[in-house]
């Protein structure tokens, strides 16, 4: 222990944590290159002029050898200490942003930096682990009993819950990937199938109407009770649960879903929320729908063929790259701009037609190899609180990398989240950086007590 | 703490590698199996652009370009770059208002996109060019100019031989398919620049451009990897003489019909005139629509190649045929004489063949007083020929009139000849066929048709076959297929003048025979009716022709003709010359005409002052048929109804591509047979067009030439001749 103290920085972290967050971190540099690159451009100088978005990102990428670096200097001990402290911290920045915050892309939720614009909610990941793990490895914390886990769910879900008023569902989302460190500490299963339900319910339901769902909801019970009848005589809360499973389900898009747009949130909030699935907001006012201007009408319908369209544009990318790729610097729908926000939340699509579906293949693996170890990682830790923090590490990467290549590769509505390490934005680059290098620090301690 | 085991674990790590086995299998389908995503964006991305290689250059004898390419200016405007230019000002430079200037933008932006650059106004006139350099910097960068080559013709003549290029349509396309035409492109659509449009237009170059998602090209795909690059158009060199074509122009103003001069030894054509003609620029360039309409709307039929597209009853320049066949099938000899005593009696009483000289000729002499009684005779002995009895003596006449068919056929008459500038026509020879169905099986005989003889009758043939069968007689028995074209730089890889190379030497016939023919024709110039064409110091041979011809069955004014060569002891020129209804003899006009050329080909400069006066003396001349007059003034009255809006709405513009573009059939040799039904229907057709005065689009070109030229044959059969 005294010897780790003495060369933190080298002895003790994992090296393949580090390097695969080095390598998927160039490639996401090469990608963002490829999507601006002209041949005209001189590259050194591009580089180094903070101009391009590479160049920024490359930039980004020196701050956050820095910051890890910071991190990896700094006692273990301070993480638990400020754990509390932190979140309280985040949990106020997210609420001034209702006051300070810019509007970037139609969400309120970034405070501007002057060099860049943070967003606090993505910044709150971190706090939200650490404080996670705080509470869950409190010697009086119980984890098997209900109180506990309540206290846990509201730690890990206000800030979903602000960030949803924000209109950025898409990060909210991202919360309810918690569940899987709180799974894996005792939370029983069934808050992990009803977690997960809960996120395709609220994603359905905002994508269906109503009556589609509540009738599909019906067939489906009747369908799982006709399947089980002959088990209802051996096991008689089977056929309570299904019944419900179903009950809650019609409650919820039918009463509780309407009242929540119409009667807790406002209108404008109401609509980001649909936005971000590119749906129209099926529970406005019917004073207000009247009042709606030609001009508004059109510019819906016009942002919900742009979702169409970067997604078909997105797959249109991806499926030309064929099994080889068009090779680096030749994707001709990366170089034309046909897919927007190619920088960032659909960074994929350039791996995609670049290299195609070797390229693509090796990058998933990479991912998963990078989850998998962490997964290893928190699985050698003596104390709770490393462990807890590791797995929601995992579980924050893995809900950020399903649901964004998800999105591109047309298995799921367009939600606008990044790819971790390799979409273009400081913000998001810095945050995954910490949440990292904390879980190295974390576990070159790891034979330290931590609570 | 880890109260939970492993298992718990498992489930996390089963849930990872679940959800990446879906993700990777859906990328396994999206860019293995889905090969429509791959096309969409190579549609999407791409962008493949076709490189135009400069067009040929077309020489004359000399190596004078007489048909070049030049550099001209289309305005280019990109929309989305319009905002604060100077509206108004290229407006008033372009002469058009602020709406229409608004109108044209919407048209580009919904042609091209806003952010790509279109054609505003294409082929800038010189003076609009020069105004928008001096104030360019005003429009930039919504307008810029943009290269663009362009076809000239420095010498503003040979208009119809050369030819014009033009946009293809769809048609065209259609017809062209397998040759990479798109719409947009270029193509030769008359004159030379269509016979050899292969070998003119060169090798068309392709890029493959990277494009944008605003339709902008942004850099070639893969440094030009798969690009091809553009040949340039081979040159051509023809056997024109850019001076005689001017010479002759000059010398056919104010007049219809046409020249032909050939070099004999060659085949060569030196000079192609079709009168009246245009300033070949005015098919270039910014105003070529306007013009179009404008020339084919002209009842003098400006756009008609006369020289190959007329067909004319040849007249008494055929008479040398005809000593030909009668000396070399031994029913005659030099010394054969025939008296005329007022008419050719042959055929007994009714109406005779009228003569005009009184007394008794031999061959030399016939031909140099174009006798027609001699001739008549000629014809009448060939034709009844006991030679060609049959053991069924009411074929006979069938087997003789083939034998002559079979002269005229060897003489380039009948049939297409295949020379190098399109639409040619093959003129007519009536056969035992043909007069069979005229006036039934075997109910003919030579007085029936006896007026051939003396290039009368069914007989037509086009200026080319004349001046063709003048470089026939001129070598002694064998001619090269007239072309206009001698070489090609760089090979002749499409093999278009194999044909020209070929000698065609029909017939043996003695040089004896043709020295007697040659005999008559110098005396034609020296004693008879063709004095006007003597130069001084050149022994000429030549011949006059008077062509009777009906319009709408009402007579017009004779055809003047006169077809020569020389000299005679080595001939270098082989010409004929008609004025369409230029009433009096062929001696009259023509021969002078002839005269002038030959002596500007053989001597290179005409510098005697009466020779000069007599050229300007002749371009003043006007012989413009009145019935031109008529049709011009009704169809002032047609114009002033909306030009060309009326003629497009009356299908008339479509009408002129139809009939301009020339049909691609090149066979030359065809049954004379079936030469002969087409005849009889087109015959039947004009008939029914008399009738209810209506025309039919496909057919008004050929229709209207052949009202206003072509003799009504059937309608004048027994007139008198003249000479």
């Amino acid at each position: 222990m005294y010897q780790q103290r003495n060369s933190s920085l080298v002895k003790g972290n994992d090296k393949v944590t580090i390097w695969l967050y080095a390598i998927i971190i160039l490639i996401g540099l090469v990608c963002i290159y490829s999507v601006e690159y002209k041949s005209t451009d001189n590259f050194i100088q591009t580089l180094i002029g903070f101009k391009k978005n590479y160049s920024k990102q490359f930039f980004f990428f020196l701050a956050c050898c820095v910051i890890g670096i910071f991190i990896l200097l700094i006692d273990s001990k301070l993480f638990t200490a400020t754990a509390n402290l932190s979140y309280l911290i985040g949990i106020v920045l997210i609420l001034a942003t209702f006051v300070l915050g810019k509007e970037i892309k139609g969400s309120k939720s970034w405070i501007p930096l002057g060099f860049m614009n943070l967003q606090p909610v993505e910044l709150c990941k971190i706090f939200t682990a650490l404080a996670l793990a705080k509470f869950i490895s409190l010697q009086e914390t119980d984890f098997t009993k209900p109180k506990s886990q309540a206290i846990a769910a509201a730690i890990a879900f206000s800030p979903a819950v602000l960030s949803i008023l924000q209109g950025e569902t898409g990060l909210a989302l991202v919360y309810f990937s918690f569940l899987i460190p709180m799974y894996r500490e005792g939370l029983p299963p069934g808050y992990l199938i009803a977690g997960f339900s809960m996120g395709v319910l609220l994603v359905v339901s905002l994508l269906f109407p109503t009556k589609t769902l509540v009738i599909a909801f019906t067939i489906i019970a009747a369908l799982l009770i006709w399947l089980n009848k002959k088990q209802f005589r051996r096991n008689k809360s089977l056929l309570t649960i299904i019944l419900s499973a179903w009950l809650f389900c019609t409650v919820f898009v039918w009463v509780l879903v309407p009242l929540v747009f119409t009667k807790v949130l406002k209108g404008y909030q109401a609509d980001r929320i649909f936005s971000m699935v590119g749906k129209e907001n099926p529970f406005l006012n019917k004073n207000n729908t009247v009042a709606l201007t030609d001009a508004q009408e059109k510019e819906k319908k016009k942002k919900s063929e742009g979702q169409d369209y970067n997604v078909k544009q997105s797959k249109i990318a991806i499926g030309s790259g064929g099994f080889l790729g068009k090779g680096f610097l030749k994707g001709t729908q990366t170089q034309g701009d046909f897919v927007p926000e190619q920088h960032t939340d659909f960074i994929f699509t350039s791996v995609g037609e670049n290299f195609g579906f070797w390229g693509t293949t090796i990058l998933m693996l990479l991912y998963l190899a990078l989850l998998l170890r962490i997964v290893f990682i928190a699985e050698r830790q003596r104390s709770t609180f490393s462990r807890v923090y590791a797995y929601s590490v995992a579980a924050i990467l893995f809900f950020h990398i399903v649901v964004n290549v998800c999105v591109t590769i047309g298995l799921a509505p367009v939600i606008g989240i990044t790819l971790p390490l390799m979409s273009y934005g400081g913000s998001s680059l810095i945050t995954f950086t910490i949440l990292i290098f904390i879980l190295i620090k974390l576990d070159a301690d790891r034979q330290m007590v931590l609570r | 703490m880890s109260v939970f085991n492993q298992s718990r674990k498992n489930v996390v790590i089963l849930v990872f590698i679940t959800m990446f086995i879906i993700i990777i299998g859906q990328l396994a389908n999206l860019q293995l199996f889905s090969s429509g995503l791959s096309e969409a964006a190579l549609a999407q991305g791409t962008f493949r652009k076709v490189i135009y290689p400069e067009r040929g250059i077309v020489f004359d004898r000399n190596k004078n370009a007489i048909l070049e390419n030049t550099t001209t200016y289309d305005l280019m405007l990109t929309p989305n770059k319009l905002k604060g230019i100077d509206t108004f000002g290229i407006c008033k430079i372009l002469g058009i208002d602020t709406a229409q200037f608004k109108k044209k933008v919407v048209e580009l932006i919904i042609k091209n996109g806003r952010a790509r650059a279109s054609v505003f106004e294409g082929l800038l006139s010189p003076d609009k060019m020069a105004m928008l350099n001096e104030s360019m910097y005003l429009f930039a960068p919504a307008f810029f100019m943009q290269e663009r080559s362009m076809r000239t013709y420095p010498y503003d003549a040979a208009a119809n031989v050369l030819g014009y290029t033009s946009e293809v349509d769809t048609s065209f396309i259609r017809k062209h398919k397998d040759e990479g035409y798109a719409p947009g492109d270029y193509a030769g659509l008359t004159g030379i620049e269509r016979s050899y449009e292969k070998v003119l237009m060169g090798q068309r170059g392709i890029e493959y451009w990277k494009r944008d998602n605003k339709n902008r090209l942004t850099e070639k795909l893969e440094n030009g990897k798969y690009d091809t690059t553009q040949v340039a158009g081979q040159n051509l060199h023809t056997s024109l003489d850019i001076k005689l074509q001017e010479l002759g122009e000059k010398l056919m103003q104010n007049k219809l019909g046409s020249i032909v001069a050939i070099d004999p030894k060659t085949g060569g054509i030196l000079a192609m005139v079709s009168a009246p003609t245009y300033q070949p620029k005015y098919l270039t360039g910014a105003e070529r629509k306007k013009h179009f309409s404008e020339l084919y709307s002209n009842p003098a039929l400006p756009l008609l190649n006369r020289t190959v597209n007329a067909e004319y009853s040849p007249g008494s320049t055929f008479k040398t045929l005809q000593a030909l066949v009668g000396l070399h099938e031994g029913v005659i000899a030099p010394s054969f004489s025939v008296s005329c005593g007022g008419a050719f009696y042959g055929c007994g009483g009714g109406k005779p063949m009228k003569c005009l000289d009184y007394g008794t000729f031999n061959l030399r002499n016939a031909i140099t007083v174009s006798d027609n009684t001699y001739f008549a005779t000629v014809m009448q002995r060939v034709i009844n020929n006991p030679k060609y009895s049959n053991a069924d003596s009411s074929l006979n006449l069938d087997s003789s009139l083939a034998v002559w068919n079979r002269y005229m056929y060897a003489f380039g008459l009948g049939h297409k000849l295949g020379v190098d500038v399109p639409t040619e026509r093959k003129g007519f020879i009536p056969t035992p066929a043909y007069f069979n169905k005229i006036y039934g099986s075997h109910k003919w005989n030579y007085c029936s048709f006896r007026s051939c003889s003396i290039g009368q009758g069914e007989v037509t043939t086009t200026p080319l076959q004349v001046a063709n069968e003048m470089a026939y007689i001129a070598n002694k028995g064998w001619y090269y297929t007239p072309h206009v074209v001698d070489s090609i730089d760089g090979g002749d890889k499409f093999e278009l003048l194999k044909k020209y190379k070929i000698k065609n030497h029909p017939i043996d016939i003695a040089d004896s025979v043709f020295d007697v023919v040659h005999d008559g024709m110098q005396g034609v110039l020296e004693r008879g009716t063709g004095g006007n064409a003597r130069v001084k110091g050149i022994n000429i041979c030549g011949k006059t022709g008077t062509v009777e011809n009906y319009y709408r069955g009402k007579k017009q004014e004779n055809h003047s003709f006169f077809c020569a060569f020389a000299p005679r002891e080595n001939p270098k020129i082989a010409i004929m010359c008609v004025v369409e209804n230029s009433g009096r003899f062929g001696g009259t006009y023509a021969a002078p005409i002839v005269g002038l050329m030959i002596e500007k080909y053989l001597k290179d400069s005409i510098t005697d002052k009466g020779r000069l006066a007599k050229i300007e003396s002749l371009a003043k001349l006007s012989l413009i048929p009145k019935k031109i007059y008529a049709e011009m003034r009704i169809q002032d009255s047609v114009r002033h109804a909306g030009d060309s809006a009326y003629l497009i709405a009356k299908g008339f513009i479509k009408i002129i591509k139809d009939t301009t573009g020339i049909d691609d059939d090149s066979e030359e040799e065809q049954a004379i047979n079936k030469l002969v039904k087409e005849k009889q229907e087109k015959e039947k057709k004009d008939k029914e067009e008399e009738k209810k005065k209506i025309i039919k689009p496909e057919a008004i070109l050929p229709n209207e030439k052949k009202k206003t030229i072509e003799t009504d044959s059937l309608a004048k059969k027994d007139e008198e001749q003249p000479q």
